[in-house]
Protein backbone atom coordinates (compact mmCIF):
# COMPACT_ATOMS: atom_id res chain seq x y z
CA UNK A 1 0.00 0.00 0.00
CA UNK A 2 1.53 3.28 -1.20
CA UNK A 3 0.67 6.63 -0.20
CA UNK A 4 -0.48 8.43 -3.18
CA UNK A 5 -1.09 11.96 -1.89
CA UNK A 6 -1.74 14.03 1.57
CA UNK A 7 -2.59 17.40 3.15
CA UNK A 8 -2.67 18.72 6.53
CA UNK A 9 -4.26 21.28 8.10
CA UNK A 10 -4.45 23.17 11.42
CA UNK A 11 -7.21 25.92 12.82
CA UNK A 12 -8.28 26.96 16.21
CA UNK A 13 -10.88 25.01 18.05
CA UNK A 14 -13.69 27.35 17.61
CA UNK A 15 -17.12 25.78 16.29
CA UNK A 16 -17.56 27.64 12.53
CA UNK A 17 -14.32 25.25 11.87
CA UNK A 18 -16.17 21.91 12.12
CA UNK A 19 -18.03 22.90 8.48
CA UNK A 20 -14.65 23.83 7.57
CA UNK A 21 -12.89 20.43 8.49
CA UNK A 22 -15.54 18.15 7.20
CA UNK A 23 -15.82 20.03 3.89
CA UNK A 24 -12.23 20.40 3.39
CA UNK A 25 -11.98 16.74 4.00
CA UNK A 26 -14.77 16.04 1.26
CA UNK A 27 -13.21 17.99 -0.64
CA UNK A 28 -9.70 15.78 -0.84
CA UNK A 29 -11.40 12.57 -0.75
CA UNK A 30 -13.40 13.23 -3.64
CA UNK A 31 -9.78 12.23 -5.57
CA UNK A 32 -10.74 9.03 -4.98
CA UNK A 33 -14.16 9.17 -7.04
CA UNK A 34 -16.20 7.93 -3.63
CA UNK A 35 -20.03 8.09 -3.85
CA UNK A 36 -22.46 10.49 -2.57
CA UNK A 37 -23.00 8.09 0.66
CA UNK A 38 -19.53 7.45 1.22
CA UNK A 39 -18.92 11.42 0.91
CA UNK A 40 -21.50 11.59 3.44
CA UNK A 41 -19.94 8.95 5.56
CA UNK A 42 -16.29 10.64 5.82
CA UNK A 43 -17.79 14.62 6.16
CA UNK A 44 -20.06 12.77 9.14
CA UNK A 45 -17.20 10.81 11.02
CA UNK A 46 -14.78 14.13 10.65
CA UNK A 47 -17.66 16.54 12.27
CA UNK A 48 -17.96 13.96 14.90
CA UNK A 49 -14.17 14.05 15.27
CA UNK A 50 -13.13 17.78 15.34
CA UNK A 51 -16.84 18.68 17.41
CA UNK A 52 -15.07 16.08 20.34
CA UNK A 53 -11.77 18.10 20.31
CA UNK A 54 -13.56 21.37 20.08
CA UNK A 55 -16.35 20.40 23.36
CA UNK A 56 -14.00 17.89 25.61
CA UNK A 57 -10.58 18.53 24.44
CA UNK A 58 -10.85 22.76 24.79
CA UNK A 59 -13.83 23.34 27.03
CA UNK A 60 -12.60 26.76 28.27
CA UNK A 61 -9.93 27.84 26.28
CA UNK A 62 -8.72 28.07 22.47
CA UNK A 63 -6.67 25.58 21.45
CA UNK A 64 -4.93 23.58 18.36
CA UNK A 65 -6.23 21.00 16.10
CA UNK A 66 -4.71 19.18 13.32
CA UNK A 67 -6.24 17.49 10.68
CA UNK A 68 -4.14 15.07 8.45
CA UNK A 69 -5.53 12.91 5.78
CA UNK A 70 -3.56 10.74 3.09
CA UNK A 71 -4.85 8.99 0.27
CA UNK A 72 -3.46 5.04 -0.58
CA UNK A 73 -3.59 3.32 -3.51
CA UNK A 74 -5.68 0.88 -2.52
CA UNK A 75 -8.13 3.52 -2.89
CA UNK A 76 -8.41 4.04 0.97
CA UNK A 77 -8.10 7.13 2.75
CA UNK A 78 -6.42 7.52 6.56
CA UNK A 79 -7.80 10.89 8.80
CA UNK A 80 -6.22 12.00 11.89
CA UNK A 81 -7.61 13.99 14.04
CA UNK A 82 -5.45 15.39 17.05
CA UNK A 83 -6.18 17.96 19.51
CA UNK A 84 -3.59 18.72 22.40
CA UNK A 85 -6.54 19.09 25.00
CA UNK A 86 -7.32 17.75 28.15
CA UNK A 87 -7.22 13.83 26.83
CA UNK A 88 -9.82 11.37 27.82
CA UNK A 89 -9.61 9.20 30.87
CA UNK A 90 -11.54 6.07 30.19
CA UNK A 91 -11.07 5.50 26.66
CA UNK A 92 -13.45 2.71 26.68
CA UNK A 93 -16.48 4.36 28.48
CA UNK A 94 -16.38 6.81 26.10
CA UNK A 95 -16.63 5.13 23.09
CA UNK A 96 -19.79 3.55 24.31
CA UNK A 97 -23.24 4.31 22.48
CA UNK A 98 -24.96 7.13 24.70
CA UNK A 99 -22.09 7.88 27.27
CA UNK A 100 -20.88 11.71 27.47
CA UNK A 101 -19.77 14.26 30.29
CA UNK A 102 -21.23 16.93 28.00
CA UNK A 103 -24.86 16.85 29.24
CA UNK A 104 -28.05 16.70 27.20
CA UNK A 105 -26.09 19.20 24.83
CA UNK A 106 -24.50 15.94 23.65
CA UNK A 107 -25.92 12.74 22.07
CA UNK A 108 -22.92 10.81 23.45
CA UNK A 109 -22.96 9.05 19.75
CA UNK A 110 -20.14 10.49 17.91
CA UNK A 111 -17.61 8.01 18.85
CA UNK A 112 -20.69 5.22 17.55
CA UNK A 113 -20.85 7.26 14.31
CA UNK A 114 -17.33 7.09 13.77
CA UNK A 115 -17.05 3.36 14.14
CA UNK A 116 -19.97 2.35 12.10
CA UNK A 117 -19.06 5.28 9.35
CA UNK A 118 -15.70 4.19 9.12
CA UNK A 119 -13.82 1.39 8.12
CA UNK A 120 -11.44 1.28 11.09
CA UNK A 121 -11.23 3.86 14.44
CA UNK A 122 -8.42 4.01 16.49
CA UNK A 123 -8.62 6.21 19.81
CA UNK A 124 -5.05 7.68 21.72
CA UNK A 125 -5.42 9.55 24.57
CA UNK A 126 -3.60 10.71 27.30
CA UNK A 127 -5.02 12.85 30.21
CA UNK A 128 -3.83 16.38 29.90
CA UNK A 129 -1.81 16.08 26.94
CA UNK A 130 -4.15 15.42 24.23
CA UNK A 131 -6.09 13.01 21.73
CA UNK A 132 -5.34 11.48 18.24
CA UNK A 133 -8.03 10.08 16.60
CA UNK A 134 -7.44 7.99 13.56
CA UNK A 135 -9.72 6.91 11.05
CA UNK A 136 -9.96 4.53 8.02
CA UNK A 137 -12.21 4.09 4.70
CA UNK A 138 -11.86 2.47 1.87
CA UNK A 139 -13.58 3.58 -1.20
CA UNK A 140 -15.16 1.09 -3.34
CA UNK A 141 -13.70 1.34 -7.06
CA UNK A 142 -16.37 1.64 -8.99
CA UNK A 143 -16.47 0.61 -12.61
CA UNK A 144 -15.51 3.03 -15.56
CA UNK A 145 -18.10 4.09 -17.96
CA UNK A 146 -20.73 5.69 -15.41
CA UNK B 1 -28.31 27.45 8.68
CA UNK B 2 -31.34 28.59 9.15
CA UNK B 3 -34.62 27.81 11.30
CA UNK B 4 -38.38 28.69 10.35
CA UNK B 5 -41.48 27.78 11.59
CA UNK B 6 -45.39 27.63 10.93
CA UNK B 7 -48.17 26.95 13.22
CA UNK B 8 -51.61 25.71 12.26
CA UNK B 9 -54.37 23.37 13.28
CA UNK B 10 -52.17 22.06 16.27
CA UNK B 11 -49.35 21.34 15.05
CA UNK B 12 -46.05 22.98 15.06
CA UNK B 13 -43.42 22.82 12.67
CA UNK B 14 -39.81 23.36 12.48
CA UNK B 15 -37.87 23.84 8.98
CA UNK B 16 -34.71 23.16 9.29
CA UNK B 17 -32.46 24.29 6.67
CA UNK B 18 -28.68 23.55 5.61
CA UNK B 19 -26.39 21.82 8.25
CA UNK B 20 -26.96 20.99 11.33
CA UNK B 21 -24.25 20.83 13.65
CA UNK B 22 -22.49 21.50 16.97
CA UNK B 23 -21.65 24.88 15.56
CA UNK B 24 -25.79 25.27 14.44
CA UNK B 25 -27.20 23.33 17.13
CA UNK B 26 -27.69 26.05 20.17
CA UNK B 27 -29.15 28.57 17.91
CA UNK B 28 -31.77 26.00 16.84
CA UNK B 29 -32.87 24.39 20.14
CA UNK B 30 -33.20 28.23 21.64
CA UNK B 31 -35.47 28.41 18.46
CA UNK B 32 -37.58 25.46 18.79
CA UNK B 33 -37.85 25.81 22.64
CA UNK B 34 -39.18 29.25 22.54
CA UNK B 35 -41.36 28.18 19.64
CA UNK B 36 -42.53 25.39 21.89
CA UNK B 37 -43.29 27.48 24.87
CA UNK B 38 -45.16 30.19 22.80
CA UNK B 39 -47.79 27.59 21.10
CA UNK B 40 -47.58 24.73 23.49
CA UNK B 41 -48.07 22.63 20.53
CA UNK B 42 -49.83 18.78 20.79
CA UNK B 43 -47.70 17.92 18.13
CA UNK B 44 -44.38 19.02 16.91
CA UNK B 45 -42.75 18.07 13.35
CA UNK B 46 -39.03 19.08 12.41
CA UNK B 47 -39.18 19.38 8.94
CA UNK B 48 -35.43 18.35 7.43
CA UNK B 49 -36.79 18.81 3.45
CA UNK B 50 -33.67 21.04 3.42
CA UNK B 51 -31.13 19.76 5.98
CA UNK B 52 -28.41 18.73 3.35
CA UNK B 53 -26.22 17.49 6.67
CA UNK B 54 -26.44 16.49 10.39
CA UNK B 55 -24.30 15.21 12.85
CA UNK B 56 -24.89 13.44 16.27
CA UNK B 57 -25.64 17.23 17.22
CA UNK B 58 -28.71 17.14 15.49
CA UNK B 59 -29.13 13.78 17.54
CA UNK B 60 -29.42 15.97 20.87
CA UNK B 61 -31.32 18.29 19.40
CA UNK B 62 -33.93 15.87 18.07
CA UNK B 63 -33.86 14.34 21.90
CA UNK B 64 -33.85 17.77 23.50
CA UNK B 65 -37.23 18.27 21.29
CA UNK B 66 -38.74 15.23 22.28
CA UNK B 67 -37.82 15.96 26.26
CA UNK B 68 -39.49 19.09 26.18
CA UNK B 69 -42.57 17.81 24.37
CA UNK B 70 -42.91 15.08 26.70
CA UNK B 71 -43.11 17.29 29.22
CA UNK B 72 -45.98 18.98 27.71
CA UNK B 73 -47.45 15.53 26.87
CA UNK B 74 -46.96 16.40 23.37
CA UNK B 75 -45.74 14.75 20.05
CA UNK B 76 -43.04 14.21 18.25
CA UNK B 77 -42.04 13.45 14.40
CA UNK B 78 -39.18 13.97 12.09
CA UNK B 79 -40.21 14.63 8.56
CA UNK B 80 -39.20 14.65 4.71
CA UNK B 81 -35.36 13.47 5.93
CA UNK B 82 -32.54 13.16 3.28
CA UNK B 83 -29.93 10.07 2.75
CA UNK B 84 -27.19 11.65 4.86
CA UNK B 85 -29.43 12.64 8.13
CA UNK B 86 -31.25 9.36 7.63
CA UNK B 87 -27.75 7.33 8.28
CA UNK B 88 -27.28 9.45 11.36
CA UNK B 89 -30.84 8.69 12.82
CA UNK B 90 -30.51 5.25 11.95
CA UNK B 91 -26.96 4.84 13.55
CA UNK B 92 -28.32 6.74 16.93
CA UNK B 93 -31.40 4.54 17.51
CA UNK B 94 -33.53 7.35 18.31
CA UNK B 95 -36.24 5.70 16.21
CA UNK B 96 -37.20 3.44 18.73
CA UNK B 97 -38.86 6.81 20.45
CA UNK B 98 -39.52 9.13 17.91
CA UNK B 99 -41.20 8.78 14.34
CA UNK B 100 -39.34 9.57 11.08
CA UNK B 101 -40.42 9.51 7.71
CA UNK B 102 -37.71 9.36 5.09
CA UNK B 103 -38.45 12.13 2.04
CA UNK B 104 -40.04 10.53 -0.75
CA UNK B 105 -37.61 11.77 -3.81
CA UNK B 106 -34.57 11.92 -2.25
CA UNK B 107 -32.05 14.68 -3.55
Amino acid sequence: MTEINSIKMEFLSRSANEGFARTAMACFAAQLDPTLEELGDIKTAVSEAVTNSIVHAYPDTLGKITVRARLFDDNSMEIVVRDWGCGIEDIVRARAPMFTTGGDDRSGMGFTIMESFMDKLQVRSKPGRGTTVTMRKRILVRKSGK
Amino acid sequence: MTVGSMFENGVLTIYLDGELDHHAAKKAVAYIEEKIDTHLPPEIVLDMKSLSFMDSSGIAVVLKTYRRMKEISGKVRVENVNKQPRRVLDASGVERIIKVIALTKEA
